[in-house]
């Protein structure tokens, strides 16, 4: 009872790397507030799933494998979560924040009366005081997130309802195992017991995943393409400098509405959430939603032709000029000097 | 053929997209009140996709629900204005300061309210909020199935409607019966514009709440084109556990809110110029950040 929970999502017999990054901050949770992790998986064919969980240090291990689970449809999902969790009552359950979590996760916490926070940059425990009812808590989730459109962050708290649910994007915790030997308990959850026919109501006809060409998230050097690059055409100079520098290509959502790159390479909020060594960003004004997504970064080059693009402000580095004569010479002098 | 029940959930929302230099105070956080208010983009997206079933199936009549106070009924003449057939606006003092669980009780008791629909077409989210838990919520409170991240309706007859998803890694086609809750991307295609002939006859659309504020020099063109008395309803209006609404409806409490301040950072300005790009160059190898 009172532990915390972290749906974890799967593709292929692959838990999500987000997941992993919630498994991760849950564990750190759990420690803080001395209670156990559990996990939880629903799919097909997972004997061999907790190879990939217990080393991040998950103390119990629920699973649910029944054929009719993978790929993840709403109903059956819902049903064995909203009967798992009041079971085992968990005071705090976390998901990602990816199209599965952003569907499931409304549809339990409506189901439980339990509150819910999407997309939080932030998971803290704390206390809070109710002046008006008098009454004290302690040992709160403080569910931290951007809110209208990221011009503000706010802080909410569930202080009555149980569990308390966040949902949380890829790339903004870090994952990392807790013990390579870590020993957990697998408890195999009675899937025909939580579900009804009713629940397969949805069906799935054609799927067409492809795995994911690029990575983002691990990659040291970004080099990023805004509105400003001008066509698809010049996109191409963004790979090229990318290539030399042994870097990935990112876009801001405007070039990727655009049609210049494909949505796979979105930085932002509504995209990937990036850190890399070093970040160019080329022909982004950097608005907001975008800054969200790589202000991490370790070092920002911006290119513009805008003095007061906001980019400007969080960047260590601001070329004025043409992305079309700046990078095509980075090229040539990066190649020059890189003996 | 099958002429379907639509209702479109709809939000009027601060365009909080491109906060322009007017919208900025002086201490760098945003003026919510200087900016305009528009109809949710997504929404936009599920209002077309129920229009092309509309085109598809003559009959067809498609409602905007919207809650929100002041001027929300902006929404509902818009989307008639688009193709929409009528709209009710939900609105209340009741309701302020509801979360995502208490907004999606409300709403789903209006729709039970309006109770003949086949299809619930909404945005995937807000663009103040965010958080894309009203569509589920309200399909969980009306125990109807729902397909999110919809990008297109392929197909649809009596039974069952057939759609292309659109996910981070690829697309799914699905089926699902009727109803169904649907929430729509802005991958989806845009929604038409306004059609002047539905603007000329909406034109003069209004709530009684606006018409009690205004002129009543047309009394009458509300008696002789009952189209255009735009319901409105409030806690009266709709079966209601108040203790669900509002604040005490809410599991989710704001604890606090802060402004994001743009922080300048002293940057480094540099040319175009062949030796000032030397320099970078060289400065981000030696320094180990490339190379």
């Amino acid at each position: 009872m009172n532990n915390i929970f972290v749906y974890c999502e799967i593709e292929d017999g692959i838990i999500a790397d987000v997941s992993l990054e919630l498994l991760t901050k849950g564990r750190s949770l759990a420690d803080q507030l001395a209670c156990k992790l559990e996990a939880v998986v629903i799919g097909s064919k997972l004997d061999e799933i907790g190879k990939q969980v217990f080393p991040y240090g998950v103390d119990v291990l629920h699973v649910a494998d029944d054929p009719r689970l993978a790929p993840y449809t709403t109903l059956p999902h819902t049903s064995i979560i909203v009967n798992l969790f009041k079971a085992e009552k968990p005071q705090i359950a976390l998901m990602g924040a990816s199209p599965v979590g952003r569907d499931l996760g409304p549809r339990v916490s409506s189901a439980l009366y339990s509150g819910l926070t999407a997309d939080c940059t932030s998971l803290e425990i704390g206390g809070h005081e109710d002046k008006k009812e008098n009454k004290v808590y302690e040992n709160l989730l403080y569910q931290i997130r951007p809110a209208f459109g990221g011009n503000i962050i706010a802080t909410i708290i569930n202080p009555e309802c149980r569990p308390q649910m966040a949902t949380v994007r890829e790339g903004v915790m870090k994952k990392e195992i807790r013990s390579a030997n870590y020993k957990g308990e697998i408890k195999k959850i009675d899937v025909a017991s939580m579900v009804s026919p009713a629940d397969f109501a949805i069906e799935i006809i054609e799927r067409h995943i492809e795995k994911r060409k690029v990575n983002l998230g691990a990659a040291s050097v970004i080099v990023a393409g805004g509105y400003g690059m001008g066509s698809k055409e010049n996109f191409g100079l963004l790979y090229q400098l990318a290539e030399v520098l042994g870097g990935e290509v990112g876009a801001s959502r405007a070039a990727v509405d655009a049609g210049f790159t494909e949505h796979e390479r979105q930085i932002g909020q509504t995209g990937v959430t990036v850190r890399p060594k070093l970040y160019i960003a080329c022909g982004i004004s950097g608005q907001i939603q975008h800054r969200a997504g790589m202000e991490g970064s370790a070092q920002i080059i911006a290119i513009n032709n805008d003095p007061g693009a906001p980019i400007n402000s969080i960047a260590d580095y601001v070329i004025n000029g043409d992305v079309t004569d700046v990078i095509p010479k980075m090229i040539k002098y990066y190649k020059a000097n890189s003996k | 053929m099958k002429a379907f029940k639509i209702i479109v959930l709809a939000k009027q929302v601060p365009d909080t997209r491109n906060v322009g230099k007017d919208a900025m105070k002086a201490d760098g956080t945003v003026n919510r009140a200087a900016l305009p208010a528009i109809f949710n983009p997504e929404d936009l997206n599920a209002l077309e996709q129920a229009l092309r079933i509309k085109d598809q199936f003559p009959g067809t009549t498609i409602t905007i629900l919207t809650m929100g106070p002041g001027r929300a009924p902006d929404i509902i003449r818009e989307g008639m204005f688009r193709g929409a057939d009528d709209g009710v606006l939900l609105t209340d003092r009741a309701f302020a300061g509801s979360d995502t669980l208490a907004t999606s009780y409300a709403i789903s008791r209006a729709i039970a309210k309006i109770k003949e629909y086949d299809l619930i077409i909404c945005g995937r989210q807000a663009i103040d909020g965010d958080t894309a838990q009203v569509g589920p919520q309200v399909a969980e409170k009306l125990n109807m199935p729902q397909v999110t991240y919809v990008e297109e309706i392929i197909q649809a007859d009596n039974k069952s409607i057939q759609m292309k998803r659109r996910l981070d890694n690829g697309v799914e086609i699905v089926k699902a019966p009727i109803p169904v809750l649907l929430t729509v991307t802005s991958s989806a295609s845009a929604c038409r514009a306004r059609n002047a002939k539905f603007l000329m006859k909406y034109k003069h659309a209004k709530t009684i709440s606006e018409r009690q504020s205004e002129n009543e020099d047309y009394m009458s063109l509300y008696h002789d084109r009952p189209y255009l008395n735009i319901p409105e309803w409030s806690v009266n209006d709709v079966e209601v556990d108040p203790q669900q609404l509002g604040l005490s409806g809410s599991p989710t409490k704001v604890k606090k809110i802060d402004n994001v301040v743009l922080q300048a950072k002293e940057a480094k300005k540099i040319d175009a110029s062949d030796a000032e790009i030397n320099l970078l160059m060289k400065e981000l190898i030696d320094s180990h950040t490339i190379g």
